[in-house]
């Protein structure tokens, strides 16, 4: 036993072992023996190689016009140029509600208020073409950061509570759809038809709305499954099961094509909106049977501990169970909505302009562009990672600040 | 027999074909304690059970504190709410800190402010021994911490009867003590109890009456100096020597 740690006396002083140097690390680690060590030389060379092929692609050889040229089109679609200060107030509402969650919860929300300031700061400054370049717009990116922060000295004061916050986000989730779509010709607010809305901000109506609408419409589907009662029980059973053996390209086509066929013409439902309730009953589905799981997960005792304690069902449900099953099924509802986020691209068989949409549009509208595919699918893609991205590391920083006396 | 509080007739309770109960009866008097003991499977969890209806009988009368266990759901909640209950796995909230396992139930079933809630909370907290745990959750105490937290928040309701349903069966032995103090001190306050254990030392303590279940049937009842030191069936004498012998 030459072993220089155990020559000492293990009363004295016992300290956690300090992080080995980086040498004795890498010689641990990576070159322990020569297999390893020619794995990591093998790892070293290809992440090189195919990192310097990426850059180089990237930075010389790539042909970003179709994204350069007018990049409000990715982001707004053909929404009337002169009405485009209202997608611009929608945007500064939610970052001021941004802010203000900041100031309230801190945490998650303000890794988020400070990327979406980032973000939006960024998009003022970048070199762009079209109207993007434009001053105004610039500004209205710009505008968003001190408002962003001024929401976080409201939302950080006292008096504001939880419930002003969300009562903000209600509001806000209320409101922007009137804002966007407009109030009726002659007002302030003349009708936009959602037809020219488009682009990243359609994406995000269907992935926010869906997820929004999806989430308590699940929840309840995977109760009533679970209810003594028995017609409630056969209908969600039958909802659930029916939506879930179906592809969503057929429930969209269903929703925005077929349904319209049996409405009477008065009835005719806007094709956004059509598409949207098809996102949100096929999530719903996929959400309500994620929630079972969890309400599976339930021990019976907590159960029994609450009608001990006097609860009533309804109280027993709200207050013990739910919380409990929606603890433990975060990981797997936040991974439905990722998919719901993505599955967005399908509304694109509806006619609906979203961000896939709109960067074919873009690749159709000039003939310079028709060869330079590559670029705007990397493109549309490395948006839809960052956001997706975005979302599970909300999703992880939510199951640790929840996980609190979880043991 | 002067003011029962619970009278229990020919209570039968079957799952599926297994009778469980096979026609228990019982009258508990205001202020009594009750031990309940037996082999596993005898019923005597299933029984103490069916008092706030979390099993449903099937044959036979249960009348808690003048009002019989029916279907009526408005009853059911009346009786619940007078009967605490704590269980052998505690059954704490995990996602509530301690004071709000405590709260829970007087804010949503007796609309009480949360203040007062809180403040009750606290007093039974330092009852129990724990007053500086209030802010933890469950995950982070003792079993037996656990268990008085349980205690508390089941008197937060202002109970008449307590049932326990095997308190100390799930803890360590160094933390069954802890447990046992709280209950007797409880006991000596006046509390109907209904407990089901085989602590012996706490049966003699402060049991009125002892009942020993086997089978789904009551074989003997009487008080612990009758049980302990005359029993008269030989099944109980065959248990207590069984459970007895290592004390």
């Amino acid at each position: 036993m030459t072993d220089a740690g155990n020559t000492q006396p293990a009363s004295a002083n016992i300290q956690p072992p300090s992080p080995p140097k980086l040498i004795v690390w890498l010689r641990r680690n990576l070159f322990n023996s020569w297999l390893n060590s020619a794995l990591t030389l093998l790892a070293v060379g290809s992440i090189y190689f195919i990192g310097r092929a990426v850059l180089e692609w990237a930075f010389f050889t790539a042909d970003w016009r179709p994204v350069t040229d007018n990049p409000i089109l990715y982001l707004i679609g053909q929404y009337p140029r002169d009405q485009i200060w209202r997608v611009g107030a929608s945007l500064l509402l939610v970052s001021f509600l941004t802010g203000m969650s900041w100031g309230k919860w801190q945490g998650v929300m303000r890794t988020f208020a400070m990327l979406l300031g980032a973000g939006l700061a960024v998009l003022g400054i970048i070199p762009a073409g079209g109207q993007m370049g434009s001053l105004a717009v610039r500004l209205f990116f710009l505008i968003n950061v001190p408002v962003i922060f001024l929401g976080f000295l409201l939302g950080s004061r006292k008096f504001v509570t939880g419930r002003w916050v969300l009562g903000g986000w209600l509001f806000s989730f209320l409101v922007i759809p009137f804002l966007l779509r407009g109030t009726g010709a002659g007002t302030v607010l003349p009708i936009v038809e959602t037809s020219l809305w488009g682009g990243l901000l359609v994406t995000l109506i269907l992935a926010v709305g869906g997820i929004l609408l999806s989430f308590p419409l699940g929840v309840l589907l995977a109760l009533g499954r679970r209810s003594s009662l028995p017609v409630i029980k056969i209908f969600c059973i039958m909802f659930i099961e029916g939506i879930r053996g179906v592809p969503l390209i057929t429930i969209l086509f269903m929703s925005s094509i077929i349904l319209a066929l049996f409405l009477p013409p008065e009835l005719r439902i806007d094709r956004l909106v059509r598409a949207l309730i098809g996102m949100t009953i096929f999530s719903a589905a996929y959400t309500a049977e994620n929630v079972r799981g969890g309400l599976q997960a339930v021990p019976a005792g907590q159960i029994e501990a609450a009608k001990a304690v006097g609860l009533n069902k309804f109280q027993t449900t709200l207050l013990v169970v739910l919380p409990q099953a929606l603890r433990a099924v975060i990981p797997a509802i936040v991974g439905q909505f990722i998919s719901l986020f993505k599955d967005t691209t399908l509304a694109i068989i509806v006619a609906i302009n979203e961000l896939l949409n709109i960067g074919k549009s873009i690749l159709q509208s000039d003939v310079e562009y028709l060869q330079l595919q590559f670029e705007v699918y990397v493109f549309i893609a490395a948006v839809f990672w960052v956001l997706s991205y975005l979302m599970s590391f909300a999703s992880r920083r939510l199951e640790t600040a929840l996980g609190i006396g979880e043991r | 027999m002067s003011d029962p509080i619970i009278i229990c007739r020919d209570v039968e309770k079957w799952f599926d074909d297994f009778p469980a109960l096979k026609g228990i009866d019982m009258e508990v008097n205001k202020g009594e304690v009750i031990v309940i003991f037996g082999p596993s499977g005898s019923g005597k969890s299933t029984f103490i059970r069916t008092i706030n209806r979390i099993e449903v009988h099937q044959r036979g009368q249960i009348i808690v504190d003048g009002m019989e266990l029916t279907h009526d759901v408005r009853n059911i909640a009346t009786i619940r709410s007078e009967i605490g209950m704590v269980f052998q796995l505690f059954n704490l909230f995990p996602h509530l800190s301690v004071l709000q396992n405590i709260t829970l139930a007087p804010m949503w079933v007796r609309k009480w402010s949360k203040a007062k809630a809180e403040e009750v909370a606290q007093q039974l907290l330092e009852r129990v021994g724990i007053p500086e745990q209030a802010e933890k959750f469950p995950g982070q105490l003792s079993g037996g911490q656990q268990q008085r937290v349980a205690i508390a928040r089941a008197l937060a309701m202002q109970p008449k009867i307590m049932l326990f349903d095997e308190p100390t069966s799930a803890l360590d032995p160094e933390m069954i003590k802890e447990v046992l103090d709280v209950m007797i001190e409880l006991a000596q306050s006046g509390m109907t109890m209904i407990v089901v254990t085989h602590e012996m030392g706490f049966a003699r303590a402060v049991a009125d009456r002892m009942f020993f279940f086997d089978e789904g049937l009551v074989v003997e009842s009487g008080t612990p100096d009758d049980i302990f030191n005359n029993p008269k069936e030989d099944r109980t004498k065959l248990f207590l020597s069984q459970i007895l012998t290592h004390d």
